[in-house]
């Protein structure tokens, strides 16, 4: 070419010779160029078929295929008897996708009327498909019926986008009962997902995470493995075919020392008061009972719960959503007087050591008042009938660093290891205490204000029944939640057995003696219940006299009890706050061992006072939800009807039901020993023929804590789950 | 050939027919898959096309020289024409820009231009004194006839054609043998000026596909989406492809425009890399028969036709090719032969009508030193 250039240039002359040499020269160029494309496009084609085929195989079956999470059942809370606490139940869903729904606003006009929502849900809908990024299915509603189900299912071809599916949800037979104890579970959160490495499970719909207390706790044990569903689709989303599915695995369950009919029933008993109750067995340390109440209910929360009824939980001022057995802190008043008597007896003090109350006590240059004039007092009587003076006299004289280190040591003040999200620990006040918190020194009138559980000390509910416990059994008892097969074993305090039976009868004669909780009797000739009356003041006496006036001004009641009192199996705290006093927690103690003894005669106790106060817990809630959802001007719709009967095992009534034939075969056959094994007991527990296990007032100390007859309750629930959970 | 087949038959250039066939034949059957399984709409419209064109192309290759001739300007000025009405009645219309509706079809003038630049140039070289080809009077005339149309077409506006008018023509240019200094100092130019047409010239759509096409990976399910799709195709196909009616590239719709621009794609799922051969070297053998028939003719207005035609066919080839395979940024062009479209397969079939019209003439006149 170059060549050609030069000899063109200077003389110009074409010939149609040059011009065809030219031609044939530029066609074989052009030739060259087009084969040279042709064979690029070959070995572009054989790089990306041949070489890069696996990728491409791979992007191609990803784009065919759709791998959609089925959520994994959540593994079931069961109580210590197998009931379950938290289970699961079938429910109907209908979730939208927005992306692949051309026109959002019609689909959900026309959903709205085959589901019947209400037009506040249709708008609730509209803000979140709104709001979402697309892709992600955005619930419509769920726990409808199978006839809505099946209406939603053959219009699908007129609702793009729409996926109606079966799931589970989460279910509490005992709803409010349960609310603060088992928690409740959510759609998770933005921070959630980011949290847990954007596991692509947590925004499946459907799938909700545990949000509070032991669901949040034991959320890896309750997951489970999700399954799997991979189907054809196109481009544009829709469904060709099912290629195949793998099946979810349950998560496994969580069994509790919770016994749940007790706990139901201790809900139940707390009434229109707020408060809570702990029933501990101080033996291995299993809480039978934690109810806290007025609470919320879980299946409400689990659902997501609504605007409205999250307002009225929130401006209760008996604060429903504070778990009050953790969180609840209250000076301990005179509940914590047998144990500064313990503290006493340890530095030397002798039961028999005697003073004179005369109305009140001179500490130092001031005279402070009992709440009575009691004469001679010793330790017996001053734990009998709470006679101040002893306290405001002893503990000066012991010193009160002596009296906090046992306080500590009978669990108050501190933080035990359960699965809990959290518990506020309170305060014993000591000197070193208050030289550190409050950076001033330690006064007389401290020690006086201390010594009878006021001033600065607070506690809570449960430290109270952990304090119990180790009193009555002088081991230095440990709560826990989760039920194991192998029995504790405690560090025992150096307390004679004369020590530790000197302050069992005293506080025995509390309720059974000339004590201030007389009332508080239990309803048996052969068990016996000890406690300890305590009554805590919130204002000042020139506020409120506490016992009447504003609810917020009267003091708290408050109540540690065990039994039977000579040998204690039991033991525990109730907290009435603003009670108004002791009177109002002891009756619920009693009630509460009365159903843990003998579930009719706590019972026969309880219905005509939920008679009286309109209902169960859960209807009260109902009702209450109903009220203050019509003043808000919204509508709510009845509550979920309770029709299956596996849920209703962990109920207080269900107690009494599994034993009217045990009774009956009693009669017939009385053994005192119940040497069964656990499989026979699940097995005896449905029918009446085998004979039933006996109350426990004086053997259950001898079975295993693992055998369920070891609680008095046989098991009346295992043996009736339809479904055993996994 | 034998003596049992009659001579008409026997004289037909088979050696671009038979590859032509299987092109067509191939592209129904890819059709056929695209329109899930079934003859229609794509592949039935297909055949029925190729009939009418081919019943055309025979018609076209009896042409003599002397009438093709003749009515290369008037040809050329039609259409013109046509391009023109198409803004005009396209404007008033307020419809599309690019089709004319004739009643019974609609025509895309712009695809007509693409032989119809070719034969007026080759008109023009044979036409014009040998001793004046390095002068400017070769270049300012055959500029002119290139320039005119494609300002038409780049109005409508359509680039891809406009390329490919400006291609044939310089095809047909570069083989008339005008100075190669004008072709380097044109590429040279154009290497200067295409930064600022890019920048001022293209709409921002045609910006944003080059972008694409540079990266495609940077917005796989938006702008890159056609080109990642068309490789995921292509790529997942293999060496042997994934079976008759088995792409879930096209059948799930995930390829874009299946049967028409990405054809190749669909077929290459199916197919696989075989399939390609295929397609590669039936075109390969129908440019080796072009190129055959131009180098054969004595004469330049025939050699000029049949170089520029086989070259128009051979642009759509390389354009649609280098497309679907990433190599090149998303222009509507598709596939001789196989894609579905009556005005890419007139356009096609015209081109081939006219190399066997210079096949004709090649075999008529016999090969002679003189200039006719």
């Amino acid at each position: 070419m170059i060549r050609r250039r030069k000899s063109t240039r200077p003389r110009e002359v074409v010939t149609q010779s040059t011009l065809d040499n030219a031609f044939d020269r530029r066609t074989f160029v052009m030739g060259t160029t087009m084969g040279g494309i042709g064979v690029l496009l070959a070995a572009r084609m054989g790089y990306i078929a041949i070489a890069e085929n696996e990728k491409y195989e791979l992007e191609s079956e990803s784009n065919r295929v759709n791998l959609s999470l089925i959520p994994p059942r959540r593994g079931w809370m069961l109580d210590r008897n197998g009931a379950p606490l938290a289970s699961n139940r079938a429910d109907f869903r209908v979730d939208i996708i927005p992306e692949r729904t051309p026109d959002p606003d019609a689909t959900v006009t026309a959903l709205t009327q085959i589901l019947d929502l209400q037009d506040d849900q249709a708008a609730d809908i509209r803000k979140r498909i709104a709001d979402s990024p697309g892709y992600q299915p955005v619930e419509i509603a769920s726990g409808i019926t199978y006839d809505k189900f099946a209406a939603v299912s053959v219009r699908l071809p007129d609702l793009p986008g729409v996926v109606p599916q079966r799931g589970f949800s989460r279910f509490y037979p005992t709803g409010p009962s349960v609310g603060h104890l088992i928690g409740y579970v959510g759609t998770a959160n933005a921070e959630e997902y980011a949290e847990q490495d954007r596991n692509p499970l947590l925004v499946t719909p459907g799938y909700k995470i545990g949000k509070d207390a032991l669901e949040k706790q034991f959320e890896q044990e309750l997951r489970g493995i999700p399954g799997a569903r991979r189907v054809e689709v196109t481009a544009s989303g829709r469904i060709v075919r099912e290629l195949e599915t793998r099946e979810d695995i349950q998560g496994d369950p969580v069994r509790l020392t919770i016994d749940g009919p007790l706990q139901d029933y201790a809900a139940r008993r707390i009434g229109l008061e707020s408060g809570s109750v702990v029933v501990m067995d101080c033996e291995t340390g299993d809480l039978l009972c934690m109810a806290s109440m007025p609470s919320f209910d879980p299946n409400s929360f689990s659902q997501g719960i609504g605007r409205v009824e999250y307002g009225m939980l929130r401006e209760d001022e008996r604060v429903p959503l504070r778990n009050k057995v953790l969180k609840g802190l209250y000076p301990p008043g005179s509940t914590v007087k047998p144990m500064h008597c313990m503290a006493f007896l340890d530095a030397g003090i002798k039961p028999d050591e005697a003073i004179m109350c005369g109305g009140g006590r001179r500490i130092g240059n001031r005279f402070f008042n009992c709440w009575s004039n009691h004469g001679r007092v010793d330790m017996a009587k001053a734990i009998y009938q709470s006679c101040d003076s002893y306290f405001y006299h002893f503990a000066q004289q012991v010193g009160f660093a002596k009296v906090a280190e046992w306080a500590h040591r009978m669990g108050l003040g501190e933080e035990f290891p359960l699965p809990v999200t959290s518990q506020f620990f309170g305060t014993v006040p000591s000197p070193e205490w208050k030289e550190r918190r409050h950076d001033s020194a330690w006064q007389p009138y401290d020690t006086v204000n201390s010594s009878i559980g006021q001033g600065y000390y607070l506690t809570n509910p449960l430290q109270l029944a952990v304090m119990a416990s180790r009193m009555a059994t002088g081991n230095r008892v440990m709560p826990r939640l989760q039920l194991t097969d192998e029995k504790p074993q405690f560090e025992h305090f150096a307390f004679s057995p004369e020590e530790i039976g000197y302050v069992r009868q005293a506080m025995s004669d509390v309720v059974n003696g000339p004590g201030t909780a007389g009332r508080a009797r239990l309803p048996f000739e052969d068990i016996k219940m000890a406690g300890k009356t305590g009554t805590a003041q919130v204002v000042s006496l020139s506020v409120s006299n506490g016992k009447t006036g504003p609810w917020k001004y009267r003091d708290h009641g408050l109540f540690v009890f065990f039994a039977p009192f000579d040998k204690p199996k039991y033991a525990g705290a109730v907290v009435i706050e603003h009670g108004g006093g002791s009177g109002a927690a002891y009756p619920i103690a009693r009630d509460v061992m009365t159903f843990l003894f003998d579930p009719a005669k706590g019972m026969d106790a309880l219905r005509p006072l939920e008679e009286q106060w309109g209902g169960t817990a859960q209807q009260r809630l109902d009702a209450k939800y109903r009220a203050y959802a019509a003043a808000q001007g919204a509508t709510v719709p009845p509550a979920p009807s309770r029709d299956e009967d596996i849920f209703d095992q962990v109920e207080a009534e269900a107690r009494v039901a599994a034993r009217q034939p045990e009774t009956l075969a009693e009669q017939s056959n009385p053994s005192r020993v119940d040497n069964r094994t656990p499989e026979e007991v699940s097995r005896a527990a449905g029918s009446a023929a085998q004979p039933a296990a006996d109350v426990p007032a004086t053997d259950a100390g001898a079975a295993p804590a693992s055998q369920p007859s070891a609680t008095p309750a046989p098991p009346p629930a295992a043996a009736g789950a339809a479904e055993p959970p996994r | 050939m034998s003596g049992i087949v009659p001579a008409p038959v026997a004289r037909q250039p088979w050696q671009m027919l038979i590859p032509l066939f299987v092109l067509i034949g191939f592209g129904s059957l890819v059709l056929y898959s695209a329109a899930a399984g079934s003859f229609e709409p794509y592949a039935s419209s297909h055949l029925l096309r190729f009939a009418v064109t081919l019943v055309m192309a025979f018609v076209l290759s009896r042409f003599t020289r002397n009438l093709a001739m003749f009515v290369a300007f008037p040809i050329y000025a039609i259409i013109l024409v046509m391009l023109v009405g198409v803004e005009a009645i396209g404007f008033v219309g307020g419809g599309s820009q690019r089709w004319l509706n004739l009643g019974f079809m609609q025509l895309q003038p712009s695809e007509l231009m693409k032989p119809a630049i070719v034969l007026v140039l080759a008109r023009f070289y044979a036409s014009l004194p040998v001793g004046m080809t390095p002068t400017w009077r070769s270049l300012i005339p055959a500029g002119g006839l290139v320039l005119t149309p494609v300002a038409l077409v780049l109005l409508q506006p359509d680039l891809g054609t406009s390329l490919a008018i400006v291609f044939g023509g310089a095809v047909v240019m570069f083989a008339a043998g005008l100075p190669l200094r004008w072709f380097m100092g044109a590429g040279l130019a154009g290497a200067v000026l295409a930064p600022i047409a890019f920048f001022v010239g293209l709409k921002p759509y045609q910006q944003k596909r080059v972008f694409t096409f540079l990266d495609p990976e940077s917005d796989p399910l938006g702008d890159g989406y056609h080109i990642t799709q068309s490789k995921i195709a292509i790529g997942s196909g293999g060496f042997s492809g994934k079976g008759f009616n088995e792409g879930s590239q096209s059948h799930l719709h995930y390829l874009p425009e299946p049967h028409t621009d990405f054809i190749f794609a669909t077929m290459a799922e199916e197919w696989g890399f075989l399939g390609g051969l295929v397609v590669l070297g039936a075109f390969a053998l129908i440019f080796r028969w072009g190129l055959s028939v131009a180098r054969n003719s004595e004469d330049r207005f025939g050699k000029l036709i049949a170089l520029g035609m086989t070259a128009t066919i051979f642009f759509y080839v390389a354009i649609n090719l280098m497309m679907v395979m990433g190599l090149a940024p998303v222009v509507g062009i598709p596939l001789p032969f196989m894609s579905h479209g009556g005005s890419s397969m007139l356009t096609n079939m015209i081109c081939i009508g006219s190399l066997m019209m210079v096949a004709r003439w090649n075999r008529e006149a016999p090969r002679s030193g003189l200039y006719r």
